[in-house]
């Protein structure tokens, strides 16, 4: 089937099959591999994009629940060459150590601190509490949510 | 010129015997005290932008054109041969391209000989039986359904010790034992040494199969150009996997490139190739097209190894005065249907401790189950979890102080080899760590079980011996660009330690250069060789290399703007980038002034690692506090905080130093208190078959960890004073965090993971 998405702010349209996953569209068909596949069960968070500006799991979503709406991932967080305050404190913070998890926590980063430029640590943990790293222990990625919001300093991302 | 060399080299908790080509003189060890640029600050990662920002290509993310999807048909049996098989349905289902299976596979051995890429005896659910390829990778998982497979039920068995019964069900024709016998070790008289002994302690400790869960699960994409064999693959050792795809299809190495220049962890899961390594690149031969083989979540938990299950007996003996007289060690490690070497559960019991009578045997038991592999220090973590408990309650019971006794226990030589450490800076760890945490603090453990009240608290330790020298060979280049830039090559990986950034800052070091402008090349068999990222490993092994190379371009740079400048080389200074005539700096010029003049790659450099001091054991030291608090009434275990004190030589990154220390210790605590992946005794069937059933740490539960190092370069070990931190930080986790359970509420639970309801068993059975 042909699904049409807009996404990161261009019209794109491809064929799948129908029980294809949004995950799958962006990935296998669309070449946007920052949203990764790391169970394709929604336990991971590896997945995390927006669908029209709502926080999922592309992996849990049908290719064809997408069509005709907005889709935003982490590709489209970087301007060009600069990249995205979360992800710079992601790299700053040393919150980057394979990276296969840093796609999905940065989206989930980012959607937090849009709705709360300053959360407290517990908050912080619960809304990322469906994002999975195997490297890191955690730390480092609290260490770089306070380092974004501090650098963002309270205004909208 | 070069020439040969037997060494003995540690590797994953074991020595053997290796030749090793010695080209030239080493360089010296930097000592301690050497003043730095580069070497020991916080460097972020040099390819930290694309791995957060997206771009980086993991072998998951290769989607090369034209690609085509494999998936493999399973064995839901846990042994049965196959009668029957037929393809024809599946090969004529929509998007089918192609179905694999032994009825058209040469029999290509496997697994060191114990079974073949398509076997027609399968030892475990799981085992691979067919692979299909398709257009799509949901085409292609559909087809498995279609593939008939008439299967004989033999008969399988899943406990390790059922499995060493006489008449229990055999895995391999060789018997259940792999080599046949048990692993033995013996030094002075045990019998004796209990004789002598004031208080004795004998624990049973049993530590569960773990699941590594890398975030990347285990994946090759192969494809051929002309008669070369391309693969990109997420693996920890991309020379291996060329070495044993090129056997596999009996083609030359020449004709067969490896790369993974991006990968999502690995922790041992991935040192060697996989059968769908070889899977892809046949299939991808019989088509002409890419082929693509990437594991479901699902295949991560079934068939991609794990760390395997342990049942111990740990017994020692000390005089009052708490001196250790004995230590009677005896583990079994279940190794599932394939592992070609064993478990090294008995190193810590054997080593870390000064102990005149020691004996320890060790049985590596095939079952019909996943197979093994290393994980993170493959048998320490778990033989710590024996040793450790065991020395904790010794102290209990001769109430004196935990630290206190290990102290008085401080093996100042190596035993087991009969050699001294090359160095050892544990006392130094104990004291940085019992500061941090305020060991002061612990209360003695109460003498009987707290079965009610308020949560308590409780402080424990334990102590990390491991390898982690490195060692020969590995090979490094470093070239110049006219423009000043620096570029070095190595055929190593980045499995997400940080490997490339590592190794970036030492030949900017070098160089004088800064970080920004080297620029790091790796993953890819093209480059110089480099050995398997494991065994803590690749930084101590690479490292040195890459010292050398750039020690060899420096060099040729100043061999250079000596001539420039119409001086000795001996006169001619690099510091800051810059070429200057010593005593008088506005007499030089810019590397990039002189290499401009002089074209690309006129300066280059080549490195090589030398060989291990000889007669010396090398290790890397450790000790960790954790200090938990315990609810008697519902036996939940919070951990509040760890410290965990290291000594692995110098430090280069100590970013990246905390990161990995961080990590070890959140996939220990995983394991001490959580971790479980579940077999059924009956059917042989994987039960956790993704994260909803395994309970990898998450962010919800993790506590304060405090990292630090005794950052002490090694005086002999390797030119940089460097040893590995990859797995030292996970070995004392879980018996640190076991041990102080056990000082708040006066019971040992020694069966890992610590759960919430074996707490209160054990609360329970001592009422
Ligand atoms: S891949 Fe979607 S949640 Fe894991
Ligand atoms: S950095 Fe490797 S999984 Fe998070």
């Amino acid at each position: 089937m042909r699904v049409r998405v807009r996404v990161n702010g261009a019209w794109r349209t491809a064929e799948v099959w129908p029980g294809a996953s949004l995950l799958a569209l962006l990935r296998d068909a669309l070449g946007l591999c920052g949203s990764k596949n790391a169970c394709e069960q929604g336990e991971c968070g590896s997945c995390s994009v927006w669908l029209d500006g709502e926080l999922v799991c592309a992996c849990l979503v049908l290719a064809a629940q997408a069509d005709g709406r907005e889709v935003r991932t982490v590709e489209g967080l970087t301007t060009g060459e600069d990249l995205h305050p979360v992800q710079r404190a992601f790299v700053e913070a040393g919150a980057v150590q394979c990276g296969f998890c840093t796609p999905g926590f940065v989206v989930a980063v980012v959607d937090l601190l849009s709705r709360d430029p300053d959360p407290d640590e517990p908050r912080i943990r619960e809304a990322l509490s469906g994002n999975l790293c195997r490297c890191t222990g955690y730390q480092k990625i609290l260490d770089a949510v306070r380092l974004a919001a501090s650098k963002l300093g309270g205004s909208s991302p | 010129m070069p020439r040969i060399i037997k060494q003995r080299v540690e590797f994953e908790g074991r020595v053997e015997e290796r030749n090793v080509v010695i080209e030239g003189d080493d360089l010296p060890v930097w000592p301690a005290g050497e003043r730095f640029q580069v070497i020991g600050t916080p460097v972020t990662r040099v390819d930290g932008a694309q791995r957060a920002g997206g771009t980086a290509r993991y072998t998951a993310d290769l989607y090369p054109a034209g690609v085509l999807h494999g998936a493999i048909l399973r064995s839901p049996h846990p042994h049965a041969r196959i009668r029957a098989l037929r393809t024809s349905r599946a090969e004529q289902a929509p998007g089918v391209r192609l179905v694999l299976s032994h009825r058209n596979t040469d029999a290509i051995p496997w697994y060191n000989g114990m079974s073949r890429i398509f076997d027609t005896e399968l030892r475990y659910v799981g085992d691979e039986v067919a692979l299909v390829v398709a257009d799509d990778a949901a085409a292609a998982r559909d087809a498995l359904d279609l593939i008939e497979v008439e299967y004989e039920p033999l008969p399988h068995v899943i406990d390790p010790l059922e499995a060493i019964r006489p008449g229990a069900p055999q895995v391999h024709p060789q018997g259940n034992v792999l080599g046949g016998a048990p692993e033995r070790y013996a030094r002075g008289d045990v019998e004796q040494g209990f004789l002598a002994a004031d208080a004795i302690v004998e624990l049973d400790v049993t530590t569960p199969d773990v699941l590594h869960h890398s975030m990347e699960t285990h994946g090759s994409v192969a494809w051929w150009e002309g008669d070369t064999l391309v693969i990109w693959d997420s693996t920890q050792h991309i020379f291996g996997v060329r070495r044993q795809v090129a056997a596999a299809l009996r083609i030359p190495l020449d004709r067969v490139r490896v790369l993974s220049p991006f990968m999502g962890g690995g922790f041992g899961g991935k040192n060697n190739a996989g059968k769908h390594t070889v899977l892809a690149a046949l299939a991808s031969r019989r088509l002409g097209r890419p082929v693509r083989i990437v594991f479901t979540r699902a295949e991560e938990s079934q068939a991609a190894g794990k760390r395997p299950r342990s049942v111990q007996r740990i017994r020692v003996g000390a005089r009052s005065d708490g001196t250790l007289v004995a230590i009677d060690y005896w583990g079994v490690s279940s190794i599932g249907a394939y592992r070609a070497i064993g478990t090294p559960l008995a190193g810590p019991a054997t080593e870390l401790y000064a102990c005149p009578n020691v004996r320890a045997e060790t049985l590596n038991v095939f079952t019909h189950t996943g197979p093994a592999a290393a994980f993170r220090a493959p048998g320490y973590v778990e033989g710590t979890c024996a040793l450790e408990c065991a020395i904790e309650a010794l102290a209990d019971q001769l109430e004196i102080d935990p630290l206190e006794l290990r102290l008085r226990n401080y093996a100042e030589a190596d035993q087991v080899l009969g050699r001294p450490y090359s160095s050892k800076f544990l006392r130094e760890a104990y004291a940085m760590g019992a500061r941090a945490i305020g060991w002061e603090r612990r209360a003695l453990t109460p003498r009987s079980p707290v079965r009610d009240g308020p949560p308590r608290r409780g402080l424990g330790m334990a102590t990390q011996l491991w390898g982690g020298s490195g060692s020969a060979p590995a090979y490094a280049e470093v070239r110049l660009n006219p423009d000043g830039t620096a570029e070095v090559r190595i055929g190593t990986q980045d499995i997400g330690t940080g490997t490339k950034t590592a190794l970036t800052q030492i030949a900017a070091e070098v160089l004088t250069l800064p970080v920004g402008k080297v620029t790091l090349s790796l993953g890819d068999t093209d480059f110089p060789y480099s050995p398997l990222s494991a065994g803590s490993q690749t930084l101590a092994s690479c490292g040195p290399a890459v010292r050398m190379a750039a020690d060899e371009a420096r060099r040729h740079l100043i061999d250079a703007a000596a001539s420039l400048l119409e001086v000795a080389p001996e006169d001619v200074r690099l510091e800051g980038g810059r070429l200057f005539v010593a005593g008088v700096p506005e007499r030089g010029l810019a590397i990039a002034e002189l290499t401009g003049q002089i074209g690309n790659f006129t300066i280059a450099g080549r490195g090589f690692r030398g060989p291990n001091p000889d007669g010396v054991t090398i290790r890397t030291w450790g000790a960790q506090f954790a200090e938990v608090e315990v609810d008697p009434e519902t036996g939940e275990v919070s951990v509040l905080r760890i410290v965990a004190c290291h000594d692995v030589g110098r430090v280069i990154n100590p970013l990246q130093y905390q990161s990995q220390i961080h990590g070890g210790v959140i996939q220990g605590l995983g394991m001490a208190l959580r971790e479980e992946h579940v077999t059924d005794p009956e059917t042989g069937a994987v039960l956790d078959l993704g994260f909803d059933a395994y309970a990898v740490p998450r962010i919800t539960g993790i506590p304060e960890i405090v990292a630090l190092a005794v950052d002490k370069p090694d005086p002999i070990a390797n030119n940089l004073g460097v040893k590995g931190v990859g797995e030292p930080p996970i070995i004392p986790t879980p018996a640190a965090i076991a041990n102080a359970v056990a000082n708040a509420l006066g019971v040992r639970v020694t069966s890992f993971p610590i759960t919430p309801a074996k707490v209160r068993a054990e609360l329970g059975r001592r009422a």
